[in-house]
């Protein structure tokens, strides 16, 4: 199995479907029935082979694994793909999350089937190259690229002010990227090729290190979003369907964090080193600003996207404690935050599709006609308020705990963002499935039928699965990120005495 | 010296200018009824020329007529490049031009008659074939211009044309007269050899800055712009692919050949020429295509930005920086002419339509139209994975080699600007509602957006042979 081009088949396995239902004619009832499945049997496939690329990992070492190299632009750049701890479960999560996505549209999306389903492929494609990518260009390539696909899902598909938020999800994330690319064509010159495991070894100087992290800073802080370069995300969130909600918050964030472990850290510790106060700061402020800015939100989708910035706030500050349990905890916020923010988004598309509202004030009582549907929701939002025994615990946890060993006043205030997060999830789930339903359009709502059922019940046991026996993820990536706080370290130790003795002089 | 020079390396030229005097006594014999078969003469000599052009190349640089005319791998690329444009604008004119009764033998003659100057200006080896080249090129285009000469637009667009152009003509043989004047030739080498020494004198380098704005007025570079917006909205919409495509390459090669190649000794002061004119198109390309509601208008303007973008490569002043000019022009041409294909296609009944407006829900009433033309604004807005995106990236990366920062942070972020624009196109033709259909799409049309689009969707799946014969031509000009 090993010599296989793994990763190029789930890479690009999706495209092969989306060219699959390029193929089929016609625009009537059969043929969008045949592109759904198509679109779901993809997608499913995708997820299987992305398991067994989780089964064959060997996470007793942080080498990169299944790697790949063919010629590609001349000499010193090269198509490379590879793994290591720190992704894998990244393409798992993307892969995982894809066929829900396309469950999720089953009904909601009656127009323009095919488009739909080949725009969300190509991004499941471009999404699982970033996480797969050895190489900078190539990187950068599908990291671009999805902008592409997701402007489309959240212009063509979205709600009433759709071309406002695709505009600015847009223009935000490539004003944040085209300086990223001018810093890889800096490091181009300085160590003579993009390829990464190269450039993890390769020592920058340390003040162009200091340009270098900024300008990777500007892409990754505009897409993870930290405080104050998010306002794209809860426009965005609110008028992506269903589907393109939950692949913002579950996939498209992590891009964010992922870049941060595979390139600032690693590649500048020193101009890290440097700006982890700065860090900090936008982290605290992010949480406690946004999770008060969650409070006062009436529209459903919003809220939750206020509270995926203020989330996010957790994962860099735990990565930039740089101790085991900050950065670990950090991965497990993003992978549960992928998981509960994801099923967030699928709850609230359950009641948008049967009342094409996402307004707090016009639900209320939704426990009386759907049970299982509140059930689902409080899981969610149990975890997401991060309730012990769900996998939002673990994450926050973690990360409280690494900064708790660097910075106390830093643990204290994000600890007052847990509170916060307590106060706006439960509101919300109080006026939405609580109180009398006297609403006279709430009285027929059907519960969940089967297919958001299946959609959400994995979700559920994965969400409790992690909660309690977070191992499972955390024994994955630990070595990597063991290799990742040693290589940081001794890059400042090295670093350190020089310094020193240039103060000195 | 008395011998007769090589005429080998100029066969391509010969065969054009022998061939274009043929088709026009044809035509002119013939009469209205031989436009057809002026067109495909015109067609296939040029197809000729590609042909001689490549059984020609050598390899090796080759001069003759004294060193006034020169074959290089950058020449043989660039040509190439340039026949290439003639070749498609002349083949995407037919519908329009029966259309619009302005079926004139004489345009795909002046097309190949301006091609052979192109080729002598991208071959030119001093000043007099640089400016013969160039008047032959321009004269042409400013009578293709106003070829529909009673359409009050069109005769319009030429006369500002030629006037503008004879004015910017003007100024480039004043600089080639003082540098003449100060370095004693007219050839490029002696000029190179004769400018070396710590202290450039003066006269020579008003010389360079004139002969500059001459050559800045043929790329409609900022500031010398002016005339690309009424003219491309004024002319006949095939005119104005021509004009975007062919003639932006071989006045772009021109422009690199005589700085490279004349003035290597003093290229820290044509850099600063340079970094000024590219910052200012890429500025003014970006903000003020944003208003603009005529489509041919608006690729006007973006062309001005775009060639901002491929004088970053210029202004790096290095091997890889002209190797990314060459990398840019070539895909540059790709997109302009699909973009051109597209607005040829915009018609409705008997009538051209040329408000952005009318490309409303296009998406549905002409799916692959629109997907063609999506493609390539997006290749324009420099998005990856699309070939728009390599063409940016090599111009950077010898900007940033070059360590010119300030030029690629401000190049970035117009490039940034410019996006909105080209995504307001996306937006009209996905997000809005359908207004009326347009006519089909015509044939040649349709195949011209189908090879362009493929080839800016799929660029990035085998994109080393196009780098590597721009890296092989850019090194043969050091």
């Amino acid at each position: 199995m090993t010599d296989w081009p793994i990763l190029s088949i789930v890479t690009f396995l999706p495209l092969v479907g989306a060219v699959l239902i390029l193929l089929i004619p016609g625009d009537d009832a059969i043929a969008r029935r045949n592109m759904r499945y198509a679109a779901l049997w993809t997608t499913s496939a995708t997820f299987l082979v992305s398991l067994l690329i989780w089964a064959e990992f060997d996470p007793a070492t942080w080498a990169f694994q299944f790697e790949e190299k063919r010629d590609w632009l001349g000499g010193a750049i090269q198509y490379h793909m590879g793994v290591d701890g720190i992704s894998v479960l990244f393409i798992v999560l993307t892969a995982f999350l894809m066929p829900a996505c396309i469950l999720a549209s089953w009904e909601a999306i009656q127009t323009r089937v095919k488009e739909y389903m080949v725009a969300f492929l190509v991004l499941e494609t471009l999404m699982i190259g970033v996480f797969c990518a050895l190489d900078l260009v190539v990187f950068y390539l599908f990291f671009e690229g999805g902008l592409i696909p997701m402007f489309l899902i959240i212009g063509v598909w979205g709600g009433g002010r759709r071309v406002y938020a695709s505009f600015k999800f847009f223009l935000y994330t490539l004003v944040g990227s085209v300086l990223m690319l001018l810093a890889i064509m800096a490091m181009y010159w300085d160590a003579g090729t993009t390829d990464i495991p190269t450039l993890l070894a390769h020592p920058f100087a340390r003040d162009m290190q200091t340009w270098l992290w900024l300008a990777f800073f500007a892409s990754f802080a505009v897409k993870l979003p930290m405080w104050p370069v998010h306002t794209w995300l809860p426009d965005a969130h609110v008028e992506a369907p269903t589907a393109g909600s939950v692949i913002l918050a579950g996939v498209l964030l992590k891009m964010g964090g992922y870049g941060f472990l595979r390139f600032s850290l690693p590649m500048f510790p020193l101009a890290s080193d440097t700006f982890t106060p700065l860090v900090f700061a936008l982290s605290v402020v992010a949480i406690i600003y946004t999770s008060l800015v969650a409070l006062a939100q009436d529209d459903m989708k919003k809220l939750i996207a206020y509270s995926s910035v203020a989330h996010m706030g957790f994962v860099t500050m735990g990565l930039f404690t740089l101790t085991t349990q900050g950065v670990e905890g950090g991965i497990f916020q993003m992978l549960s935050h992928g998981i509960v923010s994801a099923a967030l988004f699928l709850c609230v598309g359950v009641v948008y599709d049967r009342m094409h509202t996402r307004e707090i004030a016009a639900y209320g009582g939704l426990v009386n006609r759907m049970p299982i549907y509140a059930f689902t929701f409080m899981a969610f939002t149990l975890a997401n308020v991060g309730l012990p025994g769900t996998s939002g615990f673990v994450g926050e946890f973690l990360t409280l705990l690494g900064a708790f060993q660097i910075n106390t006043w830093v643990a204290f205030l994000a600890t007052t963002g847990v509170v916060l997060s307590a106060a706006y999830a439960l509101w919300l789930y109080r006026r939405v499935i609580f109180g009398t339903l006297d609403r006279e359009n709430l009285k027929s709502i059907a519960d969940m039928n089967p297919r958001e059922v299946a959609i959400l019940a994995p979700m559920v046991a994965l969400t409790v699965l992690f909660g309690i026996y977070p191992a499972a993820l955390i024994d994955m990536t630990s070595v990597s990120v063991d290799h990742l706080i040693t290589q940081y370290q001794a890059a400042l130790d090295a670093a350190g005495p020089a310094s020193l003795a240039a103060l000195e002089r | 010296m008395n011998a007769l020079p090589d005429f080998l390396p100029a066969l391509p030229e010969i065969i054009l200018a022998a061939g274009a005097m043929l088709l026009l006594l044809a035509g002119a014999f013939s009469g209205a009824r031989g436009q057809g078969a002026v067109s495909l003469g015109s067609v296939a000599l040029l197809v000729a020329a590609l042909v001689a052009l490549h059984s020609a190349d050598a390899g090796a640089r080759v001069e003759t007529f004294a060193g006034a005319f020169v074959l290089d791998r950058f020449a043989v690329l660039m040509k190439s490049l340039a026949i290439v444009g003639s070749l498609t604008a002349i083949v995407m004119s037919g519908t329009y031009m029966k259309a619009a009764r302005a079926d004139r033998f004489e345009f795909p003659v002046l097309v190949v008659l301006a091609t052979l100057g192109m080729m002598m200006m991208i071959s030119a080896g001093d000043l007099i074939a640089l400016y013969l080249g160039l008047e032959l090129q321009s004269l042409s285009l400013y009578v293709v211009a106003a070829i529909r000469r009673d359409s009050l637009r069109s005769t319009e667009a030429g006369l500002k044309y030629f006037v503008l152009g004879a004015l910017s003509s003007g100024m480039l043989l004043y600089g080639a007269s003082l540098i003449y004047g100060f370095t004693g030739s007219v050839s490029f080498a002696r000029i190179a050899a004769a400018a070396t020494g710590p202290e450039p004198a003066l006269g020579l380098l008003f010389g360079l800055a004139f002969i500059s704005a001459g050559l800045a007025f043929k790329i409609s570079a900022v500031p010398f712009h002016m005339w690309t917006p009424d003219v491309y909205e004024g002319a006949p919409t095939p005119v104005t692919a021509f004009f975007a495509a062919a003639p932006k390459v071989a006045a772009m090669a021109l422009f690199v050949r005589v700085l490279v190649q004349a003035f290597p000794a003093i290229t820290a002061e044509w850099q600063q020429i340079i970094v000024f004119i590219s910052i200012a198109s890429m500025l003014l390309g970006a903000f003020a295509a944003i208003g603009q509601r005529n489509i041919k208008r608006l690729l006007a303007y973006s062309s001005i930005g775009h060639m901002g973008f491929a004088l970053v490569g210029l202004a790096a002043g290095t091997e890889t920086g002209v190797a990314g000019v060459i990398v840019y022009l070539a895909i540059y041409l790709a997109m302009t002419l699909g973009s051109f294909a597209c607005v040829l296609a915009m018609r409705r009944g008997d009538a051209m339509v040329e408000d952005i407006g009318d490309l409303a829900g296009l998406a549905r009433t002409r799916p692959m139209m629109a997907a063609g033309l999506a493609v390539l604004m997006f290749s324009l807005a420099g998005i990856p994975p699309l070939a728009g995106f390599f063409a940016k990236f090599y111009v950077f990366l010898a900007a940033i080699e070059a360590e010119l920062y300030w030029l690629a942070v401000i190049g970035v972020l117009a490039s940034v600007v410019g996006a909105f624009y080209y995504l307001r196109i996306v937006k009209i033709m996905y997000f809005d509602e359908p207004v009326e259909a347009f006519a089909p799409i015509p044939r040649e049309l349709a195949a011209v957006l189908t090879v362009t689009g493929v080839v800016v969707l799929f660029y990035f799946v085998y994109p080393a042979p196009l780098v590597s014969a721009a890296e092989a031509a850019a090194r043969s000009l050091f």
